[in-house]
């Protein structure tokens, strides 16, 4: 009798253990929805996630959007967390793999984008948007192109114009008697008397490989134009082959043979501010970085900012190219889209349409030196502080033929971490230009 | 009479064994599954087959990320064996420095692997690192201080780091293990006239054998899986110099979205674990358990 209360007492203790693990195992799936959720809830009110990835002062400002939002809006209680950025890519994959995305999430457009499109991930925009012209077009037209598949609409832009263009060194420049290069050949002029002088020419984060990848696009573009870019995203068979990506890597290893970048190139990060360190410390000349390189100069560098020691200009035109010299590359803007799981689509799509760059939003990106993609700014932008850099990259975006979105967001995610390598190992000169598209032209897939 | 296991035994195994088949032998068994689908951890999965199995056989970047990782476990062994062999038997010593100094060695094992990673990624910046100085200093060419982003050296360099984070946690398994050893076995060698050197090599390490094993065993499967160092100092480059196995998998699942081709390489990985281990346990007769210490 004792024997078998036993075994009963045990077969207890295991099926309650293993309750325990599963239920343990099931609710941490929840936890972080829930917790999201149950922050500040009131009778009555609907709650919105919002996933972003800004740090330091933009962070603050999506903070105080967030907050202004819940104010107005008494209904609606959003709640946004913050991520780092390339950690975040993976959460939000496999937060969308497992139905537990935020109402909203931030993104890039692009390849990545149109994968969650494709697995029906994502909410259609378009009606919305075409219901309210006044909504649409406060947008610059341009940097919708990342958000726009087959005429369907899938995000609005969130935050500020990110092109990429030249930053440099004023008092190098200046000491050496040098002007900001307008021209392929004025570039490498400037190059070899930095190089004569034993000041690093150009500052390159290759380690982290996406900034390696700024000269092919730019090359690309001004050498054939944006159409043989069109063609590798196609998936056209050798169009990686195009004769502009050939030329735009032998430009590249002629830099790499000038010594234009820093000894270790390939093992200094952007991440870790070391980069754009050797511009603030006067060790290297010039730097082809996004527009957000000007918080980072100015977090660590102020003086440099109120000396007007740092200077940018757009990347040079090449001799004989097809591409038009005013085309643009980097980041048009982040995004946010609406999950197809969330529960709450038309509290997160008046969520997108009143908090996203509302005007106090939009002042306080520009107080911060950042120009968000909206029309008719351009008097507030001189009036602010950072007034000529914000004007720059303005006019720089609105007149752009073509924004091309960068390469490794637009392409399908194998492709681009190939590309990444690839042209790594163009820049170490592991591989030659005709290497590079032969390798390249196998992981073309169509889109 | 017949011999079983005693119930509480069991019922003390359970809550271990329910968390080893949860956090193990499941996540495994789907690792498994996964390897025969396409699919990008996002939209529907696809049944493939052996496709993923198929592919690794005709993928160049898979050969060359086992070379590399084959090389990352002999260099790890090279490195650290001998000399968390050495460290721990001078901290096995029972004076007052060597405790000092022990607690100098072991410092490095309070340390995550991203703090480590960032750190030295500090240390080898080329441009303003402690280690550029130091080579200045010795009056070399700046351009030595390229190490992390000089596809030559970079997994040297890792190699290095990793030794730097783990010879402290072998050196202490070698501490115990020499402590363990039969005083009367160094007296009997003083008396036969022994020197340091002689002792070392006649009794020393014939008794730490299976310490030796042991750590070999860990040395080799955690650099065959060793991810997080080498994720943080080179992120697999300069190009794909560093780009083992474990740094494979993680690329072909979560940045190329290609979760059935990744756990193909989780598979092979996991499998050469337990193989490697069964092997190293085999011809050394660790398995077996003789005791050294017979006729003491």
């Amino acid at each position: 009798m004792q024997h078998k209360l036993r075994k009963t007492a045990m077969a207890a203790i295991v099926l309650g253990g293993l309750v325990a693990g599963v239920a343990g195992c099931g609710s941490s799936g929840q936890a972080g929805g829930n917790t999201a959720a149950g922050n500040g809830t009131a009778a009555g009110q609907t709650n919105i996630t919002v996933w972003d990835i800004q740090t330091g002062d933009l962070q603050k400002v999506i903070q105080s959007m967030v907050d202004d939002f819940n104010q107005s809006h008494p209904n609606i209680h959003a709640t946004v967390q913050f991520f780092e950025n390339d950690p975040y890519k993976q959460k939000l994959q496999v937060a969308m793999g497992a139905h537990n995305p935020p109402d909203i999430f931030f993104g890039w457009g692009g390849g990545i984008l149109k994968s969650y499109i494709d697995a029906g991930d994502v909410v259609d925009l378009t009606d919305a948007l075409n219901s309210d012209p006044q909504w649409k077009n406060r947008y610059l037209p341009s940097v919708m192109n990342a958000v726009t598949f087959n005429g369907h609409i899938y995000g609005v832009p969130n935050n500020y114009v990110q092109p990429v263009f030249f930053f440099y060194n004023k008092k190098i420049f200046d000491q050496y008697g040098l002007q900001p290069p307008k021209t392929w050949d004025d570039l490498l002029h400037c190059i070899q008397v930095l190089k004569q002088h034993n000041v690093i020419p150009i500052a390159l984060a290759g380690k982290d490989k996406w900034p390696d990848l700024m000269y092919e696009e730019y090359l690309v573009d001004r050498i054939g134009g944006p159409q043989v870019f069109d063609n590798i995203v196609a998936g056209k068979p050798n169009a990686w082959s195009d004769p502009a990506v050939v030329q735009a890597n032998q430009m590249i290893q002629q830099l790499v043979d000038m010594g234009a970048f820093e000894p270790g190139y390939a093992g200094v990060s952007y991440g870790d501010g070391s980069a754009t360190a050797l511009v603030y410390t006067n060790k290297a000349a010039m730097q082809l970085m996004g527009s957000w390189d000007f918080s980072s100069v100015l977090t660590n560098a102020k003086s440099m900012i109120d000396n007007g020691e740092l200077g940018w200009f757009p990347f040079p035109s090449v001799p004989g190219g097809k591409g038009d010299p005013n085309d643009v590359a980097g980041n048009p803007s982040n995004f946010y889209s609406i999950s197809g799981d969330s529960k709450n689509k038309d509290a997160a799509l008046t969520f997108l349409k009143d908090a996203v760059l509302s005007d106090n939003t939009v002042k306080r990106l520009i107080d911060l030196g950042q120009v968000p993609p909206v029309q008719g700014i351009e008097s507030q932008l001189q009036q602010a502080k950072y007034g000529d850099y914000m004007t720059f990259q303005y006019n720089m975006v609105k007149n752009a033929p073509h924004f091309q979105l960068s390469w490794d967001q637009a392409l399908p995610p194998t492709e681009a971490q190939q590309l990444l390598t690839d042209l790594d190992k163009v820049f170490l000169k592991q591989m030659t230009p005709q290497q590079f598209s032969a390798d390249m032209n196998k992981y073309l897939q169509k889109q | 009479m017949e011999r079983r296991t005693p119930w509480t035994r069991t019922v003390m195994m359970l809550p271990a064994l329910v968390f080893f088949v949860a956090f193990v032998i499941i996540p495994m068994l789907m690792a498994v599954y996964y390897s025969f689908l396409r699919w990008n951890g996002i939209g529907k999965p696809k049944w493939i087959g052996g496709l993923n199995w198929v592919q690794i056989f005709h993928d160049p970047q898979a050969l060359h990320a086992l070379r590399l990782t084959v090389l990352v476990m002999v260099l790890s062994w090279v490195i650290q064996t001998p000399l968390s062999l050495l460290i721990g038997v001078f901290l096995a010593g029972r004076e007052r420095y060597r405790n000092f100094f022990g607690i100098l060695y072991f410092t490095p094992l309070l340390f995550s692997s991203a703090a480590i990673g960032i750190t030295w990624s500090y240390i080898l910046n080329p441009n303003f690192g402690l280690v550029l100085n130091i080579i200045k200093a010795l009056g070399f060419s700046a351009d030595a201080a390229n190490i992390v982003g000089n596809p030559r050296w970079a997994l040297l360099a890792v190699a290095c780091v990793i030794s730097w984070q783990f010879i402290p946690f072998h050196s202490l398994l070698y501490q115990s293990g020499a402590r363990q050893i039969p005083e009367m076995l160094y007296e009997a060698a003083k008396i036969d006239g022994a020197g340091p050197w002689r002792t070392f090599f006649a009794i020393t390490l014939p008794q730490l054998k299976y310490t030796v094993i042991t750590s070999t065993v860990l040395i080799l499967t955690g650099s065959l899986t060793y991810f997080d160092l080498i994720y943080v100092l080179t992120g697999g480059g300069p190009g794909d110099a560093t780009n083992v196995l474990a740094m494979d998998m993680y690329k072909q699942a979560f940045m190329n979205q290609n979760v059935g081709y990744g756990s193909v390489l989780a598979v092979i990985l996991a499998v050469a674990g337990v193989v490697l281990s069964i092997i190293t346990l085999r011809l050394t007769g660790y398995n077996r358990m003789e005791s050294q210490l017979e006729g003491m």
